[in-house]
């Protein structure tokens, strides 16, 4: 095999990476502020792929300028999902959060099901087959705008939690969960706030995918538990580590595919997680476990 | 022993329990293939529930990757009954020996390293889909294209090779049903069955005990996974193909954990109760739906969910504690 190889795998792995990682950092948001496992993080985004599978087939809408609406929508459902189903939820056993969100899983695929039946959708834009060359080096431009979009909506949410006020007081709920309710912050509304922010990213990383992805319901299960190898590899609760986090299971998915065969690459993913978990449980950027 | 293991218990619910068994042990009378089907299906997620108790229920350690227990279970004793015509009773301990190193591994890594709560979930996951996606592509079990045992037109019940007509796998998954049952409340009266209680309620003042923590971490999940491989055997048998796929699929972690999560974790009906509920609701969901006419793919599921989602806002400790108190059966009831 030419060299050549090797590296525009490489760099196709990394910008899937990019995407991983925003949908991680749904995640990741998630579990580092309400504290509650989303077993239904893939179902999520699926229903963000769908919806984009549906407005570009009926109005020819690109993904990548619905990926803001479409994140809209998700924090939405968020938002009000924390408020009536998990909220009651928060102060219970980690194998009730799960059943409960298993459950939530359990129906969004078969109601995906029902509508959209069981056929792999896909979206074909104009730019489909386009590509740039850069020396030696061929880019997917499809890819490529993936990944520039996964950067940006990632960008956005980190100047979010640096900067605004709203995203300062999550950061007191996600640290100190006593201390934010005497300093009086409403932390249910900023609970409902982070799901809803959570949902929206993996809305967004939805909307992008499908660029890259075809969507069919089952899907959802298998994203679910790769936001989750991603998350604990980066750094269960850090944000760079969940974005680091996707890059390195992209990279490794590409690779096994190149060497080995395409249908072991989560098998490679699976073995960094578990090598992860034995060797450094919190995560390559997580704080140390106390 | 049997005194021991009588002790305490009050004397409607052991009429309660003798006429259970009963009505179980006569149920093929009764019963028509469909309905045996049913109760077959019933016992064997009761089984594997009791199972899995042991480890999340008795012992506080939540694994969703029991899937893989059964499928080695599955899978050894398949292969050595198709590659050397050694039968299921003899595969059968060793199908348990691969499973429980399968769970040592995974308990000495996990609770050496002091991986506990969601991660010891996530892990958990991780070895089963890593096994899933292993066995893809090991061509001596088959690889993705399945292992299939020999089928025939049975006249005969073989018990000896698991060979036969329903009835004689209904008896079969209610007898190992019934050992489970009998075997989790002798462990839950054990020492090692207090230990593990204390584990599950406090962890750091077990250990202030002088509780060796590892240890009995590492003896629950031995016992878990071993107890888990029959039901293993009893699949393969049962159903003659596997499917890595299928067999050590996440979905069928989370089916062996429905039932005692909904019937009441860490109690000794909890997972019966729960078996009998969900694989009734699901039946009787699709005759139901199949009546209406609603029976596209999907819409049972989708009310599944929905009753799932219900019990477990409801009811968060499960099924069972409630029904305890109503039957008067609460004698210092663990709880979940």
């Amino acid at each position: 095999m030419p060299a050549d190889i090797y590296l525009n795998v490489a760099v196709s792995g990394l910008l899937t990476g990019l995407v991983y990682g925003l949908m991680a950092l749904g995640l990741s948001v998630i579990f580092g502020v309400v504290r509650v496992v989303n077993f239904a993080h893939g179902e999520m985004m699926t229903v963000a792929m769908y919806l984009a599978v549906v407005l570009f087939a009926h109005l020819g809408l690109d993904p990548l300028l619905m990926m803001l609406p479409i994140a809209a929508v998700l924090f939405v459902i968020g938002f009000v999902m924390q408020l009536v189903v998990i909220n009651p939820f928060i102060a219970r056993p980690e194998h009730s959060q799960f059943m409960l969100m298993v459950a939530v899983a359990v129906i969004i695929v078969n109601s995906l099901l029902i509508v959209f039946g069981p056929d792999a959708q896909a979206v074909q834009t104009s730019y489909s087959f386009d590509s740039f060359a850069l020396g030696p080096l061929i880019v997917d431009a499809t890819k490529l705008y993936a990944g520039l979009a996964a950067i940006l909506v990632a960008a956005a949410l980190f100047a979010f939690f640096q900067f605004a006020p709203l995203g300062k007081a999550i950061r007191a709920c996600a640290d100190n969960y006593t201390g934010a309710l005497v300093v009086g912050l409403d932390v249910k509304k900023l609970y409902a706030l982070s799901f809803g922010l959570g949902a929206a990213c993996v809305g967004a990383a939805g909307a992008i995918i499908v660029l890259i992805v075809d969507v069919t319901p089952p899907l959802g299960p298998a994203y679910t538990l790769l936001a989750f190898v991603i998350v604990i590899t980066g750094g269960l609760g850090s944000m760079p580590g969940a974005l680091l986090g996707g890059v390195l299971i992209g990279l490794t998915e590409a690779m096994a595919g190149l060497f080995f065969t395409p249908s072991a690459k989560s098998m490679f993913a699976f073995a960094i997680l578990v090598l992860v978990l034995l060797f450094r449980p919190q995560g390559i950027m997580g704080k140390k476990l106390s | 022993m049997i005194a021991r293991l009588l002790h305490g218990v009050p004397r409607h619910a052991l009429v309660l329990l003798a006429m259970v068994l009963t009505i179980l042990l006569a149920a093929p009378i009764f019963a028509d293939d469909y309905l045996l089907t049913v109760l077959i299906l019933i016992l064997y997620f009761a089984y594997t529930g009791q199972a899995w108790n042991i480890l999340m229920g008795f012992a506080g350690q939540l694994s969703l990757g029991h899937a893989l227990y059964v499928g080695l279970g599955a899978y050894t004793t398949a292969a050595l009954y198709v590659h050397f015509g050694i039968g299921p009773w003899l595969g059968m301990p060793v199908a348990i020996l691969i499973s429980v190193a399968c769970g040592a591994v995974i308990g000495f890594l996990a609770f050496r390293f002091g991986v506990g709560g969601v991660y010891f979930a996530i892990l958990t996951i991780a070895f089963s889909e890593f096994t899933r996606i292993g066995f893809d592509h090991i061509d001596w079990v088959g690889g993705s294209s399945g292992l299939f045992l020999p089928v025939a037109n049975y006249t005969r019940n073989d018990v000896v090779n698991l060979r036969g007509q329903p009835v004689m796998f209904y008896y079969v998954i209610l007898a190992l049903t019934v050992a489970a049952f009998v075997i989790c409340h002798a462990l839950l009266r054990s020492r090692a069955g207090y230990y593990w209680q204390a584990i599950r309620e406090d962890e750091p003042a077990a250990r202030a005990l002088g509780i060796n923590t590892f240890r009995y971490k590492m003896i629950a999940i031995i016992v878990s996974a071993g107890m888990t491989a029959p039901a293993g055997v009893f699949y393969a048998f049962y159903y003659n193909n596997l499917f890595p796929e299928q067999t050590f699929f996440i979905l069928r972690s989370i089916e062996i954990i429905l039932g005692p999560v909904i019937g009441g974790v860490g109690t000794l009906f909890g997972p019966v109760i729960g078996a009998f509920l969900l694989t009734g609701l699901s039946e009787g969901l699709q005759e139901l739906l199949t009546h209406v006419g609603l029976d596209t793919p999907g819409a049972k599921r989708v009310f599944y969910g929905v009753c799932l989602l219900l019990v477990v806002m409801i009811l968060p400790n499960g099924i069972w504690p409630p029904i305890a108190r109503f039957l008067r059966l609460e004698r210092r009831e663990p709880e979940a």
